[in-house]
């Protein structure tokens, strides 16, 4: 059947990481490198079947289209509502950190 | 059906009882809240228990009932997914993202069922983010089969499948990704569909894979399911993928029979990794089918093979995708004091997703990269042309697909460790997400005191049919009233 596969290096596990901004123990990248190698080994089926031609779908189901509403003002959630969840914020904004690397902006 | 106790009854059996006045909607809602009180401690099924919000609903609705104005599930309990936004009570998808989530507005499948007068208990356990076929990968607590403490529920509705099959809710609504609905009914011996793609307005779903996901209900009777339907499946301005098409009663023609129903048989759902006596069991239900009057013939569908790595690519992109939003600054989890908004996001990120969306967000991410996005995210979507190429072709032979739902029946709590393996539980249900076709599982019997589920997919749109055939099996069979010994 299929060999082993092949694990991913860890500079390779951390460049994704980075692509989706999602912190990583050197614990998780270490078992992430078998694991999406496994992972990819189990959707490498697919390079086994001819799709020469043939339109990729979106969506499967035909006939479902962007709804779209007639652009008339309606009611909103309020400021409080949207605000409500907010971890931190400064009056009516939310508050973020840094984006430039020089300190609260 | 007629010597069940309260908490067995089926919707309609309730509805009935509230509206020859033998029982009051607050009198049902707390049979049920002291059901969950005693007893799911051991199960499991809710995350959260909303007993003061019951009660106002189920003053609303015993006033509805009064004024002759209730419809069916008028003063009915009822339980909703903990990925289902319900306006003032905690939203947590079973993550510790969103933790201390409250939502400021109600999905539109809440506000119908309170709008038909339904009576929120609570909210159900779930996998975290719905990625997951055991309920283990929720942050808060495993949910137990009811029908065997040491076995999961099945995932990733796990909560509402164990709160419904041990009476702890008449019904429960469910997502369905790759198998979310189907597969924790058929572990859990109840049954639970999965609608047409667009069918279910999916706003206030917290999103998942949104090429696949849909909402849908799991119940005791398909009955139950029709009348279910009856109240969420329509078009909503605030879903972009609604399909337009005007309300329909579910239950009209739900007793006309399977007398001519052209079956098909999938040899491809019966093959390896398949345990016989599921397949035995399920054929014993397709030779009941037969004998009631359907016409039962073999339709290969060789592409379904490749549906399971179509799924593991499109699911983790689109959840890649969708779970980028969770940035730590409008609501969520979030950390202090982080210096920049980089460190700030992988903080966030690290802390508040467990590892399986960590592993689902890393998947999708590699999938959809420079240099992969070919092989793999475009690939998937081209193969599933196919498929769905495949099911058009072969419901112009058939009305009706019929599989097992799960090759297994349900297995114990912490048994599957490697993910590939927990991915093969959804082989014979992903295919109808990767179409958008409607399924159906109902219980078919059981293997050593552990329930197992029968799959009936169909056409789009082809729910009315799919209760139909479901609907005659079920009267010839008796597996809806058994329950678990608790």
């Amino acid at each position: 059947m299929t060999d082993q596969p092949q694990r991913l290096t860890e500079d390779e596990v951390r460049r994704v990481a980075t692509l989706c901004r999602v912190g990583l123990s050197d614990d998780e990248v270490e078992s992430l490198r078998d694991e999406m190698a496994g992972l990819i080994a189990e959707v490498s089926v697919l390079k086994s079947i001819d799709t020469t031609g043939v339109e990729p779908t979106s969506h499967a189901v035909e006939g479902v289209r962007s709804v779209m509403r007639d652009d008339t003002p309606r009611a909103a959630l309020t400021v409080a509502d949207v605000l409500s969840n907010a971890p931190r914020r400064e009056g009516d904004y939310f508050r973020v950190p840094a984006v430039m690397d020089h300190g609260e902006g | 059906m007629t010597e069940q106790p309260t908490h067995y009854q089926s919707i309609r059996q309730m509805s009935d009882a509230l509206v020859a006045k033998e029982i009051s909607a607050a009198e049902l809602a707390d049979v049920h809240l002291k059901r969950i009180a005693d007893l799911d401690g051991r199960i499991g099924s809710y995350l959260a228990v909303t007993p003061e919000h019951a009660r106002d609903q189920a003053a609303a609705a015993q006033s509805s009932i009064d004024s002759g104005n209730a419809s069916p599930l008028t003063g009915v309990p009822m339980q909703l997914k903990d990925n289902l936004a319900t306006r003032g009570i905690i939203t947590t998808c079973a993550s510790l993202m969103l933790e201390k989530f409250v939502p400021p507005y109600d999905a539109t499948v809440t506000s119908a069922l309170a709008s038909a007068g339904a009576v929120l208990l609570g909210k159900g356990n779930m996998d975290e983010f719905a990625m997951g076929s055991s309920t283990e990968t929720s942050a808060f607590k495993p949910t137990r089969n009811p029908w065997d403490l040491d076995r999961v529920p099945g995932g990733s509705s796990g909560g509402p499948a164990a709160a419904v099959a041990s009476g702890l809710a008449p019904y429960s609504l469910g997502s369905d990704t790759g198998g979310s609905i189907r597969q924790p009914a058929s572990f859990c011996g109840i049954v639970g569909l999965k609608p047409t793609y667009g069918l279910v307005s999916r706003f206030g779903l917290i999103a998942f894979a949104s090429s696949l996901d849909q909402i849908g209900p799991l119940t005791r009777t398909v009955e139950d399911a029709a009348l279910v339907m009856n109240v969420i499946a329509g078009p909503d301005l605030n879903d972009s993928t609604s399909i337009s098409r005007p309300a329909l009663d579910y239950t009209i023609g739900l007793r006309d029979g399977v007398k001519g129903l052209r079956i098909g048989v999938v040899p491809e759902y019966f093959g390896d990794g398949i345990d016989p006596e599921v397949s035995r069991l399920a054929h014993e239900a397709i030779q009941q089918l037969k004998a009631l009057g359907a016409v039962i013939s073999e339709v290969s569908l060789p592409n379904s093979t490749a549906a399971l790595a179509v799924y593991y690519v499109l699911s983790p992109s689109e959840c890649s995708a969708n779970l980028a939003r969770y940035d730590g600054v409008k609501y969520g989890f979030s950390t202090p004091d982080a210096p920049n908004m980089m460190t700030a996001l992988e903080a966030t990120r690290e802390g508040g997703f467990g590892t399986e969306v960590k592993r689902r967000m890393m998947m999708g991410t590699y999938a959809l990269s420079a240099g992969y996005y070919e092989a793999y995210y475009k690939k998937a979507q081209q193969v599933r042309t196919l498929i769905r190429r495949e099911f058009d072709a072969a419901f112009e032979k058939v009305d009706v697909l019929i599989t097992p739902t799960t090759p297994t029946t349900a297995f114990k709590l912490g048994e599957i460790q490697d993910p590939v393996v927990m991915h093969a539980n959804d082989v014979c249900t992903v295919p109808a997400n990767i179409a958008g076709i409607p399924g159906l599982s109902i219980p078919c019997g059981t293997i050593d005191g552990l329930p197992v589920g029968l799959q009936f997919l169909g056409a789009h749109l082809s729910e009315a049919m799919l209760l139909r055939a479901a609907y005659a099996y079920e009267q010839a069979s008796s597996w809806h009233t058994q329950h678990p010994v608790l």
